[in-house]
């Protein structure tokens, strides 16, 4: 089972990576999105896989799983939801405004600092 | 003895308070304004004056408060001999230049900056003299870089300030980087960060092999500082500071940081064969080259500043000679010249004050029109010239007798000679000074008629003046005590200090006759040698410093381009690359230990859902440019995450995800209705092979850590153990996920709700601006492309539904927000639950229906559940707890089961309510672009309603 864990992490971190290398806004937020998955499994993963064994106290059960990554995970998940809305806002609103998903900075923006005295 | 010491960090703290009345009181005018920024300088100098008693009979008054012990950082101050000069110096001219500034300063400068500036860096220079802890100490210094800095620039208008403000910040920020390494160098050596453990370590200093690094560093710092050559070229570009800053900063104070650190320092780095060959050397070149050049500038500031490099020059030598009497001369030549060289700056200010100019050239004659200051302006330039009776003479004689005996490179007099030179160049410029500004014929030229200015102005210099008097005549009484405590403290013994007139004809007095005499025919030779001056080619460290300054620049330019040009893309893999590259650097470092753990066996339905999962990644790469299939495949991939959670014993985690999925989801459906629908291909085949590359390697080196991680057990134990343990027992809880949310690791949660709370907002500020801005206006034109719809916008079927799928949903929310301590769920999980049921209610009914039967905005409910998570951390206080403690308990009402309280569910509270908000708050900004793009609000719930419709038919 941890190896398709192991593997399931790989595989969407490679999607994610290639998707984020991509230059149009909207491919650029599902790598991102891939990513997010695959870091909240593996800062799960830390916890080690343990199945049938939930972080909720019960009388006479000896193992547990380690609640610790799934709270910091939980919290990531929310947050990172926060983020891909800021995200897809800032993509939207570029696009509304300039007409235009490319990710790239348009050279003439990049030369800014030229000016300074 | 005890209450006086406990007034050290009063005393270094006061100009720090006090800088916060100079902003304020400007509006009472600007004597006000001047009065309450020498207040706190007044308060300070009396509590120093009650500290002095016990420092003039030999004490040393310590005071510590433990900072970051961990670190060996502690607010420890010391007073003894050495500090008590310097903090006398600092706050008692600086008084005076308070009062000059108030007469020196026009209507149009802003004075309320100035005097925050002025208090500001006078706070951290007395922090520097007073710091017992080396670290301490460092982070005054750097303050006094950064306060010279905006003083040095006060005049914001010039570039010359701007220019001079940089360069000046530039070079002694980085003399105070090197200083940080020596520094910690030193107390590694010595093994503590406080002086007064170090200055005991002598011989463990001297012997270490880092002995002489740790100088060089220092000394850098000193050196940069104190303007030593060959650093010495910003100080005459700070010049162009206002004359009060140059006459406090350039003279008594910040230039003196450093020879105050070499005096601080001597009894520990001073003595060996580098520490004089270095500081010696450094000292003597400075004096003479820097005597050299004041002689040929025009500029009064610029003659003074260079004459000020010279005798810091004199002094630094004087400490470079490592014999105590030479540490007794230096200390004596440090009261001397901040008299008579601060008085030299304030009468360069009042002649550009009154003449409105400070070239040599345009002046002259001011005799008869400025009597006053001539007098003031003669007598302190005498003095600096050395002539006696005045007190420069007696240091300067004290100074020739010291290096007179003194063996340096080659024969044994040649010391002896560059000094004498050093000191004939002197004398020239300080005659020039008095002979070619107020002296000769008066002038019809002047830029304005000169006269003497009123006596708020001429009184700081005065006093100065009569300064230079008494201790030239009565050295003994005036500051012989001083000068032999703040020695003693130097020295680390007590010295034998005797001050005197006349030396019998020993060679510091034929040393002394040449200088005057050779500076006389200096200075009536000055036609010719000043044009023969103008011929030579000089360096000119202004332009070397820009080049040298333009050339990092480009540097840092070119790197920051290579790996950042502005498009994403590049950066991305720069960063991927980077990292892998980390890694595998990492990797070559260590090795792996044998798996300690059995693997879980694989089973048929688990493997299911890894195989869909992995289709669904690889077919959304492959059809990434079709939008809309791309987001249902990564709805799949999703789904699968959070099935994963429920395998994996995540009850919590997959609760999350599902719902975050679903609102990820319609937001990104949402967001797709503007924008285009397909991707085009626009990369090169080499770029996506390149991209290809990096992908792979990425996910094949994240799949092997993992798996890594996953077959073996924690090198350490783990705090989860802890956790668990005490869920229950401290917390009430027995869902510990929830009771690390909500209790143990709360301070967290609580960050982690106000950051969703910005996003939220930030979501609806952009929105707000881009449909005020061009985009708002596009969107109001916007040709929807045609695309098949469906027929009914607001589906009777699905507008029932959800209407009766209300109430349950929201009860559901409250199910799981109510078991949330002790069962999966809680207020994370609850708020997006509730968020769904909401947005259910938008989703067949329109947004703008629903809105307008809200009544609370969720700005507010934002707000009101941080709020919540606030008070009821402060809660925790007025039981004297720390932040966010929590406590819990239980309520028995007979007829129903015990039911548990507990402050934490008033915290969850607070993050339910932040979640909802933040959700609802992104959704509905992302709907009113919608309506922005000209869809039709509706006022019924649905488009097909029976009743009404019967109604009608009637």
């Amino acid at each position: 089972m941890e190896l398709l864990m192991a593997s399931a992490i790989g595989v969407m971190t490679a999607a994610g990576l290639y998707l984020v290398l991509r230059l149009r806004t909207f491919p650029v937020i599902l790598g991102l999105a891939l990513l997010t998955y695959a870091v909240n499994y593996f800062l799960f993963a830390t916890g080690r896989l343990v199945v049938n064994a939930p972080p909720v106290l019960r009388d006479g059960v000896e193992t547990y799983t380690d609640p610790l990554p799934q709270a910091l995970v939980l919290t990531a998940i929310v947050i990172s939801f926060g983020m891909t809305a800021v995200v897809v806002m800032m993509a939207l609103g570029a696009y509304l405004t300039a007409r235009d998903d490319d990710v790239t900075l348009p050279p003439e923006d990049s030369t800014e600092r030229e000016g300074g005295a | 003895m005890e209450t006086v010491a406990g007034l050290l960090p009063i005393i270094a703290a006061l100009p720090f308070l006090g800088a916060l009345l100079p902003g304020l009181m400007i509006q009472a005018g600007r004597n006000t304004c001047a009065a309450f920024t020498a207040l706190p300088t007044i308060l300070a100098l009396i509590f120093l004056l009650i500290c002095a008693p016990s420092v003039m009979r030999g004490e040393v008054l310590t005071f510590g408060i433990e900072w970051l012990p961990s670190l060996g950082l502690n607010v420890n101050f010391m007073l003894d001999g050495l500090g008590l000069l310097f903090a006398g110096m600092i706050l008692g001219i600086g008084l005076l230049i308070i009062l000059y500034a108030r007469f020196y300063l026009s209507r149009e400068d802003p004075m309320g900056q100035f005097y925050t500036y002025l208090l500001l860096f006078q706070g951290a220079m007395v922090g520097i003299v007073l710091s017992d802890n080396i670290l301490l100490l460092l982070v005054f210094w750097e303050l006094t870089s950064l306060s010279s800095f905006l003083l040095i620039g006060y005049w914001k208008h010039l570039p010359e300030g701007r220019q001079g403000a940089r360069m000046a910040l530039t070079v002694t920020g980085m003399g105070g980087l090197a200083m940080i390494a020596g520094m910690l160098i030193l107390g590694n050596i010595a093994g503590s960060y406080d002086l007064s453990v170090i200055l005991t370590q002598k011989d463990a200093i001297q012997a270490s092999p880092m002995y002489l690094p740790a100088l060089i560093l220092i000394l850098l710092g000193c050196f940069t500082k104190s303007a030593q050559f060959p650093f010495h070229f910003w100080l005459p570009h700070a010049m162009a500071a206002p004359t009060p800053v140059s006459a406090y900063l350039h003279s008594a104070t910040m230039v003196k940081a450093g020879l105050f650190l070499m005096a601080r320092m001597w009894p520990v780095l001073a003595g060996t064969p580098e520490w004089f060959w270095i500081v010696a050397s450094t000292g003597l070149i400075t004096m003479v080259m820097a005597a050299k050049i004041a002689l040929f500038k025009d500029d009064l500031k610029a003659l003074l500043a260079f004459s000020t490099v010279s005798h810091l020059g004199l002094i630094t030598m004087l400490l470079g000679l490592g014999t105590k009497a030479a540490a007794v001369v230096a200390v004596f030549h440090i009261i001397n010249h901040a008299t008579f060289k601060a008085a030299l700056f304030m009468t360069a200010g009042i002649v550009d004050h009154e003449a409105h100019t400070r070239d040599i050239k345009r002046l002259g004659g001011l005799r008869h029109l400025m009597p006053i200051t001539f007098t003031i302006a003669t007598v302190a330039a005498l003095s600096m010239a050395g002539i006696p009776p005045l007190n420069g003479f007696l240091s300067k004689e004290m100074m020739l007798e010291e290096v007179a005996h003194t063996q340096w490179i080659g024969p044994h007099w040649l010391m002896g000679a560059v000094a004498t030179l050093g000191a004939l160049f002197s004398v020239a410029y300080s005659f020039r000074y008095i002979a070619h500004v107020f002296l000769g014929p008066k002038r019809s030229d002047y830029p304005a008629k000169p006269h003497d200015p009123g006596f708020g102005m001429w009184a700081a210099p005065a006093l100065l003046v009569v300064l230079v008097v008494l201790i030239g005549l009565l050295p003994m009484t005036m500051v012989g005590d001083l000068v032999r405590v703040t020695a003693a403290a130097v020295t680390g013994s007590d010295p034998y200090v005797k001050i005197y007139h006349w030396h019998g004809l020993v060679p510091a007095f034929w040393m002394s006759v040449i200088a005057v005499l050779g500076g006389a025919l200096l200075l009536a030779l000055h036609g010719p040698l000043m044009r023969m001056w103008n011929a030579a080619p000089r360096p000119d460290a202004k332009a070397m410093f820009d080049a040298v300054t333009q050339a990092a620049t480009r540097g840092a330019t070119a790197l920051t381009d290579g790996l950042h040009n502005g498009a994403l893309m590049r950066n991305a893999a720069v960063f991927s690359v980077a990292v892998l590259a980390a890694g595998w650097l990492a990797w070559q470092g260590g090795g792996l230990q044998p798996p300690t753990r059995e693997m879980i066996p694989i089973t048929p339905v688990p493997a299911m859902a890894w195989l869909l999962l992995v289709v669904a990644t690889g077919l959304l790469v492959v059809y990434h440019r079709a939008r809309f299939t791309a987001l249902v495949l990564i709805g799949v991939v999703g789904l699968m995450v959070s099935l994963g959670f429920v395998y994996f014993s995540a009850p919590d985690l997959a609760m999350t995800q599902i719902s975050v999925e679903v609102v990820t989801i319609i937001l990104l459906l949402l967001a797709l209705n503007f924008l285009p629908r397909e991707t085009p291909v626009e990369s090169t085949p080499g770029r996506r092979a390149r991209d290809t590359v990096i992908a792979l390697a990425g996910g094949v080196a994240v799949a092997g850590l993992t798996y890594a991680i996953l077959v073996r057990d924690f090198a350490q134990e783990s705090i989860s153990a802890f956790h668990l343990a005490n869920s229950y027992k401290g917390g009430g809880g027995t869902n510990v996920v929830n009771v690390i949310l909500v209790d143990f690791r709360g301070y967290d949660t609580y960050g982690e709700i106000i950051v969703l709370g910005i996003a939220a907002l930030v979501i609806f500020a952009l929105t707000d601006a881009v449909l005020r801005g061009p985009g708002g206006r596009w969107l109001a034109n916007w040709d929807r492309p045609e695309l098949p719809e469906a027929g009914d916008r607001h589906p009777l079927m699905m507008v029932v539904a959800t209407r009766v799928m209300m109430p349950i949903a929201l009860m559901v929310g409250a199910y799981i927000f109510l078991r949330g301590h002790n069962e999966p769920g809680g207020g994370f999980i609850a708020g997006l639950v509730v968020a769904i049921a909401f947005l259910m209610q938008y989703m067949a009914s329109g947004f703008a229906w629903a809105e307008a039967r809200q009544r609370v905005t969720y700005h507010a409910t934002i707000g009101i559940g941080v709020l919540i998570a606030t008070v009821t951390g402060i809660g925790a206080w007025l039981a004297g707890r720390p932040f966010l403690t929590s406590d819990y308990g239980y309520l028995h009402f007979p007829p129903i089961e015990e039911f548990e309280w507990a402050t934490a569910m008033a915290f969850d509270v607070g993050v339910f309510l932040t979640v909802l908000g933040a959700v609802m708050l992104a959704l509905q900004s992302l709907s009113s672009m919608a309506r922005r793009a000209g869809e039709t609000v509706n006022v019924e719930p649905m488009d097909i309603d029976p009743t009404r419709d019967a109604e009608e038919g009637r």
